[in-house]
């Protein structure tokens, strides 16, 4: 298929104005500034059933509606933390395209009538940070960001802020508490961030790709998005394939494709052409598919049906022969490093369940922690104060569901019985 | 005052950035690092200054964030992911080939001060997996062939020129 969000990946010096001035860039920015009022590009965004990407699915129009009458200033936020496991979409953009995500966060801006946006990048990504830095010094000096814009009247900066290494900073009340300089703890919602966000402002927190969206949206029409991908998820989605494929990448499809045609089309199928295993279809919090779910549409409607989510849209594949307590493991230790240890369900339900599994993975479990796990669960569902305590029932309780043989060969037989594991320590 | 005049400068050119200077914490903290390698007490009481805060409460906040160090680490900081999509592509082997070339275990640093190895969860590019970052820079595909080259380079820019052996014969 043609490629919109990819389109410059892959041009020599693609993150370079002249290159993306060449292909058409800056062009949608234009046309905004002169023809359209913010009003009319939120209609515009609402209309196209653009969903943020950044793992909710959210409706991106509705949630700039959200920012209350009358209330200045309003700032902009970009999330570029990507911080979830298998998720590597936002990092090609920023590298191969900063000026789309530039002009998509003007745009946004605009529509919201925000003067100050920022992109709040995660600390590792330096590569990013500087190529967002220096395509905000060409666009400034071709008059597309600062003062009066293209004679506009309108003003708008862009500051690139850079994280330092913190997973739930991502999270976005996380994001803005970290954003004035505090420990990135995440705040009770409501206040939601549109009514009360950066500095207690309105603020509208978009991902990357979400935002890289809108350009295309105002220069090829509601109508063209929305042919594509579903009813209820319109448009194209950014997928990052990785695990035990043959070709991993970050692929550009219609969402709606089916989840085989992403693994075995464009990712050439599995690695020594094993079986499928275990697919996990939307970052690394997201609940366990099996070989049974491959004919499902990757929306969000048909993923949620199949008892996943589709989040955002990181597809790891795990083949037959790899040991899926190893994986549930290596999982649940990530969130226990990354807890942010304020909430004692959190703190002390993923420890626990980490070393639960570490014991079972050693041989030493009993058929009893199997229950255990899910108790475990129960209990922290919606019971920590940051996400986190949701995200590892996921991968919990979908492998407890699908491959339980795993956990009872490893507890029966007190070993792995799999020619693989991703046992790190 | 330990801190450079450039750096001096550089803080308060980036606090003009913000409607509030306390958002510079994560920015000035890291020009700290950058200036003496990881953070130390001057650090907190330099940053504090310049943000009109209390440096009991910028070492708070710098505890939070993994990336502010608040012990020196070796001239290169070689960081190893290991979270899901590296290891189902053999973060683990590669590793252990680290730990062998180094002579150093996950958290040493190197005699000679030049490597510190540790492991890192998700960098952001499991697509490429397996991944590793030294300093600033990503190393993707990784293999353990590509490790060796990648620490003989590393070895040449340092000017210790020589591979494991002669750095062996030397000492
Ligand atoms: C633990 C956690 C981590 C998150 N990490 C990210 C992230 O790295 N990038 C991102 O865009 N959204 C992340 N989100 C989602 C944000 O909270 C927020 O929903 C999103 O930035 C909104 O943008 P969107 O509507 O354009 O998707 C995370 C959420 C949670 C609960
Ligand atoms: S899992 Fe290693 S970069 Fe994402």
């Amino acid at each position: 298929m043609d490629k919109f969000l990819l389109r410059n990946v892959g041009v020599p010096d693609s993150h370079h104005i002249e290159v993306y001035l060449s292909r058409g860039g800056y062009e949608s920015w234009r046309r905004v500034l002169t023809s359209m009022q913010p009003q009319a590009v939120v209609d515009l965004v609402k209309s196209s059933g653009l969903r943020g990407r950044g793992g909710a699915g959210f409706p991106t129009g509705m949630k700039w509606g959200f920012v209350p009458q009358g209330v200045y200033p309003r700032y902009l936020v970009c999330n570029a933390d990507e911080g979830e496991p298998g998720t590597c979409k936002d990092r090609v953009l920023m590298e191969n395209d900063p000026h789309l995500v530039l002009e998509g966060i003007a745009i946004s801006s605009y529509a919201i009538e925000a003067h100050l946006a920022f992109i709040y990048v995660r600390g590792e990504f330096t590569l990013s940070a500087e190529r967002l830095e220096a395509a905000i010094a060409e666009a400034h000096a071709h008059g597309f960001l600062g003062k009066n814009i293209l004679g506009s009247g309108y003003d708008l900066d862009i500051v690139v802020h850079r994280g330092a290494g913190a997973y739930i900073c991502g999270e976005e009340t996380a994001l803005l508490t970290s954003l004035e300089g505090e420990r990135g703890n995440p705040r009770l919602k409501p206040p939601f961030p549109a009514t009360e966000g950066l500095y207690r402002k309105p603020t509208v927190i978009n991902n990357v790709e979400t935002l890289a969206n809108v350009p295309l949206i105002v220069q090829y029409g509601a109508e063209w998005y929305k042919s594509m991908g579903t009813e209820k998820s319109p448009g194209i989605k950014l997928f990052a394939l990785s695990g035990q494929v043959k070709r991993p990448g970050v692929y550009e499809l219609p969402l709606g494709t089916p989840l085989r045609t992403l693994i075995e089309e464009y990712g050439g199928g599995t690695l020594e052409n094993r079986p499928v295993k275990a697919v996990i279809p939307g970052g690394s919090s997201a609940p366990m598919l099996t070989a049974a779910h491959l004919d499902t549409p990757l929306d969000y409607e048909s993923i949620a049906a199949a008892g996943s989510m589709l989040g955002s849209g990181a597809v790891i594949v795990i083949a037959e022969g790899t040991c899926i307590v190893s994986v549930v493991r290596r999982l649940i230790e990530f969130y226990a490093h990354e807890d942010c240890g304020q909430c004692i369900p959190g703190r002390e339900g993923i420890a626990w369940l980490a070393r639960i599994l570490e014991r079972i993975e050693a041989g030493q479990g009993r058929e009893e922690d199997l229950d255990l796990l899910l108790d475990i669960c129960d209990g922290l569902s919606g019971r920590s104060l940051c996400p986190l305590g949701d995200a590892v029932v996921g991968p919990v309780r979908s492998s407890l569901k699908h491959f339980r043989d795993d956990y009872l060969a490893h507890i029966r037989t007190g070993q792995c019985v799999q020619p693989v594991a991703v046992t790190i320590a | 005052m330990p801190f450079s005049e450039a750096a001096q400068r550089e803080l308060q050119e980036i606090i003009q950035r913000y409607p509030d200077k306390r958002s510079a914490m994560l920015p000035a903290l890291a020009i700290a690092q950058r200036e003496q390698g990881y953070l130390t007490p001057e650090a907190y009481r330099w940053v504090a200054e310049a943000l009109d805060t209390s440096p009991t409460w910028v070492a708070s906040v710098a505890s939070f964030y993994t990336m502010l160090r608040k012990e020196p680490a070796g001239r290169y900081l070689i960081q190893v992911c290991t979270n899901l999509s590296c290891s189902l592509l053999g973060a683990k082997p590669l590793l252990d080939h680290l730990r062998q070339r180094l002579g150093i275990d996950v958290g040493e640093t190197t005699p000679d001060g030049l490597f510190t190895l540790t492991t890192v969860e998700c960098l952001g590019s499991c697509a490429t997996a397996p991944v590793m970052q030294v300093n600033d820079r990503y190393y993707e595909q990784l293999t353990p062939e590509r490790i060796d080259e990648i620490l003989a380079g590393l070895r040449r820019e340092a000017g210790t020129c020589g591979d494991d052996r002669t750095a062996e014969g030397h000492s």
